[in-house]
């Protein structure tokens, strides 16, 4: 079975692109708009990855991040952060909450198919 | 010898004794030939000698005459002169007279008379090559003391300098300042009850926070750091964010005492040489400055983390783009994005440009100043320089400008100069005023009426670089405006036929205002350094106790509708004076009119000179007192028959909550202490013995000021009657008659 992605992201436009992608590689794509409904999604979808945005309404990136990790059920979720928030601390930060990889926005897309098949490998 | 000299008593002794031993001799003598002799001998020698007896004792009589007078001679000449020589000797040594000696007598007292007079010149020789060090020493620390106090009050930093007790020696004007910024009752006592010599630093600042800096320094100087100085920010109660820089004061150390006679120096007597004496704070309010950084950085992380989304989006949107395998749909969708972000960026760009515009441009060394200020420059030099005539010069009193003056100052001379050599322009007229179009923007304008300059013209004069007779500048007008945020154009009133140049400059805010009113408004060099202080001991006996040279007075009076405080008259006015160390400190005043909330008997207006004009929108009395109650903390009172004031402080008390319950004393009755003599002791009558000049009397601050030197004169002769306390003070007063006088 292909795997199960989950993006996350307020703004449109980059959701988008990142579905024409995702689904191009073959992935199962889902989409939430912001931090609530990306949780509830990844309860019930239990997807494989999560491509996540930090600032977002409701909850943030950051916020998410740290609720998934404190599920013992979701351990096996992988967390690909891409936010615009680009200084050190940042990315410590993310890093520190739990996130497994850590993306500042521009992007390539190249670099994030490739990541994301990198982490969906990994997995197995 | 005119001089009548009192004989010495020896000399009566040694007499006596020689009467006394003559006496005894010559009876001997009788005796001894009477006992060699038979009765009948004896008694025919008896028969022949006895009527020649008046002759004996007459030739004795002779000779003790001779005794005297050569015994006196002999004093005269060797005993009296040492002993005078002696007396006067003392005078020259226990006195500070300096006179010769006269050399009399035999020749070793003269040549004793020579020594004595050659020490005395000797001593006196010393004795002003001393005094000339001294003064000249006493000169240098003068110098010294007023150059640094010129040096400070020319600070535009803040600089308060404390002793450990964290009381305050020494302060500048910007300091005064800053700290009436500061004073959450900035109308009334104007920030005073904050700083003045002697007062506590930490009404201003946590006590702790000043102590842990305290002990950073000690740490540091005892570490041997070469600048052992902390830092701190604080925000203080008016929400003002302030960075403080504490340097220590050392005391002075102990010159190496070498071995003095016999004095038992041990050498833990010798100061330790990292001895604090006290502390120098420098103060900055960063508040503008914090606030303009938080701008900045928003500014730059609007600009950066803020475009990272949208570029994310694009980059993303353009990178599907490439794929060949694209619906026309879905293509479309993806450059609708790129449209979508690229606008949106573009917008982001636009407004982040104009913000930082503003931001960045706060670099330049702007200056708050009162326009007024600007304008009367402006109007002296156009007239002086350019020989144009000013017609008129308006400007809004309260409007205050961030602006770099000379710059301004320059493109108005060469805008008027131009006006005046190309189109024979004789008059203009300056006029400023806040700008309708935006709350933060003033409109200054140089008016001139007649020719009709041309768009063209009024550009190449903006951007020629600006030149006044031979000064030229590298700047132009166009530059002097941009480096203010400001805008540059020409309009003109057909009407009136009036044409003028419109500067659009920055205003600057409330708070500036305030910060530089009181700066112009105090030009000259107050006395602001009380160094004595050091020596100021923690206040911790009862101040009954403590000698008045030691305390602070509040001295204060109060001008009143009438003299019933209990049937509704009110205060009109107070002024308070502080007095420390026996000096009165004329910068530290408190000066307010209050509105007494009831009509002001005509009758009285004449007296006091306040009408119900002058009262209106002033504060009233329970506004009033609590900031003369913090004017006054921690000191004294003192004032010209104190009774009748205090009557109507405590009157209010219950309205207000605040008790005046420091000590009183009244100049009144101190007068009646000192002078018990005289028949008056009203104010006039005493400022008149103590040539104390009178002026302002009958306002509050200037009869204050009166009582203040008038009791600044009363304590050296309180001293001389053995009045030296606090509390022997009110003891005299209050046993003198006036005492008993009560309103």
């Amino acid at each position: 079975m292909n795997p199960t992605l989950l993006i996350v992201d307020d703004e449109p436009n980059i959701l988008l692109s990142l579905e024409f992608l995702m689904k191009r590689e073959g992935y199962q794509v889902h989409l939430a708009r912001d931090g609530v409904e990306a949780l509830e999604a990844i309860a019930a979808l239990r997807p494989d990855l999560v491509l996540l945005d930090v600032m977002m309404p409701r909850k943030t990136g950051f916020e998410v991040c740290q609720e998934v990790r404190a599920d013992e059920a979701l351990k096996a979720t992988r967390i690909l952060m891409l936010t615009a928030k680009g200084r050190d601390t940042d990315v410590a930060k993310g890093l520190a909450l739990g996130a497994d990889a850590y993306m500042t926005k521009p992007f390539s897309t190249k670099e994030l198919v490739e990541k994301v098949r990198q982490m969906l490998l990994s997995n197995r | 010898m005119a001089r009548h000299q009192p004989t010495d008593k020896r000399l009566l002794w040694l007499l006596a004794v020689a009467a006394l031993v003559s006496i005894v001799w010559l009876l001997f003598t009788l005796w001894l030939i009477a006992a060699t002799l038979t009765p009948p001998d004896r008694a025919t020698v008896w028969a022949l000698v006895g009527p020649s007896l008046l002759l004996v004792s007459l030739t004795w009589g002779a000779g003790m005459g001779a005794i005297a007078w050569g015994l006196k001679r002999w004093f005269g000449h060797w005993v009296t002169p040492s002993v005078q020589l002696a007396e006067e000797a003392q005078v020259l040594l226990r006195t500070d007279v300096v006179r010769e000696l006269r050399p009399k007598g035999n020749v070793e007292t003269k040549e004793l008379a020579k020594l004595f007079n050659q020490l005395v010149a000797q001593r006196e020789e010393l004795r002003h090559q001393m005094q000339d060090k001294v003064r000249a020493a006493a000169r240098d620390i003068e110098q010294e003391k007023s150059r640094l106090a010129a040096l400070m009050s020319e600070l535009t930093q803040s600089v308060v300098v404390c002793n450990l007790d964290g009381r305050i020696l020494l302060y500048n004007n910007r300091a005064r300042t800053q700290f009436r910024a500061l004073s959450q009752s900035p109308r009334l006592a104007d920030g005073a009850e904050l700083i003045g010599l002697g007062r506590s630093i930490y009404t201003v600042f946590d006590r702790k926070l000043v102590a842990h800096a305290l002990e950073s320094v000690q740490q540091r100087l005892q570490r041997g750091v070469a600048q052992p100085t902390a830092q701190f920010v604080t925000s203080t109660r008016a929400g003002q964010l302030l960075r403080v820089q504490m340097t220590p004061v050392r005391s002075v150390a102990e010159p190496d005492a070498a071995p003095v006679l016999g004095a038992a120096l041990e050498p833990a007597t010798q100061a330790p040489p990292l001895q604090l004496a006290g502390f120098v704070l420098m103060l900055d309010n960063i508040t503008r400055e914090f606030e303009a950084e938080a701008v900045r950085e928003r500014l730059v992380l609007g600009l950066t983390e803020g475009s990272r989304a949208a570029l994310a989006n694009m980059r993303a949107a353009i990178e599907m783009l490439d794929y060949p395998d694209l619906e026309p749909a879905l293509r479309e969708r993806f450059l609708a994005v790129v449209r979508d972000e690229v606008q949106a960026l573009s917008e982001r760009v636009q407004r982040s440009s104009s913000q930082a515009a503003e931001v960045f441009q706060s670099r330049w060394p702007l200056e708050d100043m009162l326009g007024t200020d600007l304008l009367s420059a402006a109007g002296r030099r156009i007239e002086e320089t350019l020989g144009l005539a000013l017609n008129q010069s308006e400007a809004d009193p309260n409007l205050w400008l961030r602006i770099e003056s000379f710059s301004i100052l320059q493109a108005l001379l060469f805008l008027s100069a131009r006006l005046r050599d190309e189109f024979a322009i004789r008059h203009v007229s300056l006029r400023l005023r806040p700008s309708g179009q935006g709350v933060d923007k003033a409109e200054l304008d140089l008016i001139w009426s007649g020719a009709t300059l041309s768009t063209e013209t009024v550009m190449s004069w903006e951007i020629d670089p600006m030149r006044i007779g031979s000064e030229a500048s590298a700047l132009t007008v166009r530059e002097v405006v941009d480096r203010h945020g400001g805008a540059f154009w020409l309009e003109r009133d057909r009407a009136s036929n009036q044409a003028w140049f419109r500067f659009l400059l920055p205003a600057a805010t409330a708070q500036e205002q305030l910060d530089n009113a009181t700066f112009v408004h105090h030009p000259s060099r107050p006395e602001y350094y009380d160094f004595d202080l050091f020596r100021v001991s923690p206040r911790s006996q009862a101040l009954d106790e403590v000698p008045l040279a030691d305390l602070s007075f509040t001295v204060f009076d109060t001008e009143t509708t009438g003299l019933n405080p209990a049937e509704g008259d009110e205060i009109i006015q107070i002024g308070a004076v502080r007095v420390l160390n026996g000096k009165l400190l004329r910068q530290e005043v408190f000066d307010q009119l209050v509105d007494p909330k009831r009509e002001i008997p005509p009758e009285s207006i004449p007296i006091h000179g306040i009408t119900p004009e002058m009262v209106q929108g002033q504060p009233g009395i329970l506004e009033v007192l609590p900031a003369l109650h913090a004017f006054a903390a921690d000191t004294v009172l003192v004032a010209h028959n104190a009774a009748f004031d205090m009557r109507f402080l405590q009157l209010k008390e219950r309205q207000t909550g605040l008790a005046f319950e420091q000590p009183v004393l009244d100049t009144l009755l101190l007068s009646a202490v000192v002078h018990p003599g005289q028949d008056s002791h009203r104010l006039e009558a005493i400022a008149e013995r103590f040539n104390v000049t009178v002026i302002g009397r009958h306002t509050a601050l200037g009869d204050a000021m009166v009582t203040a030197e008038v009791f600044v004169r009363l304590l050296p002769l309180l001293a001389e009657k053995g009045i030296h306390t606090l509390g022997q003070a009110r003891g005299a007063a209050q046993r003198t008659y006036f005492a008993r006088i009560q309103y």
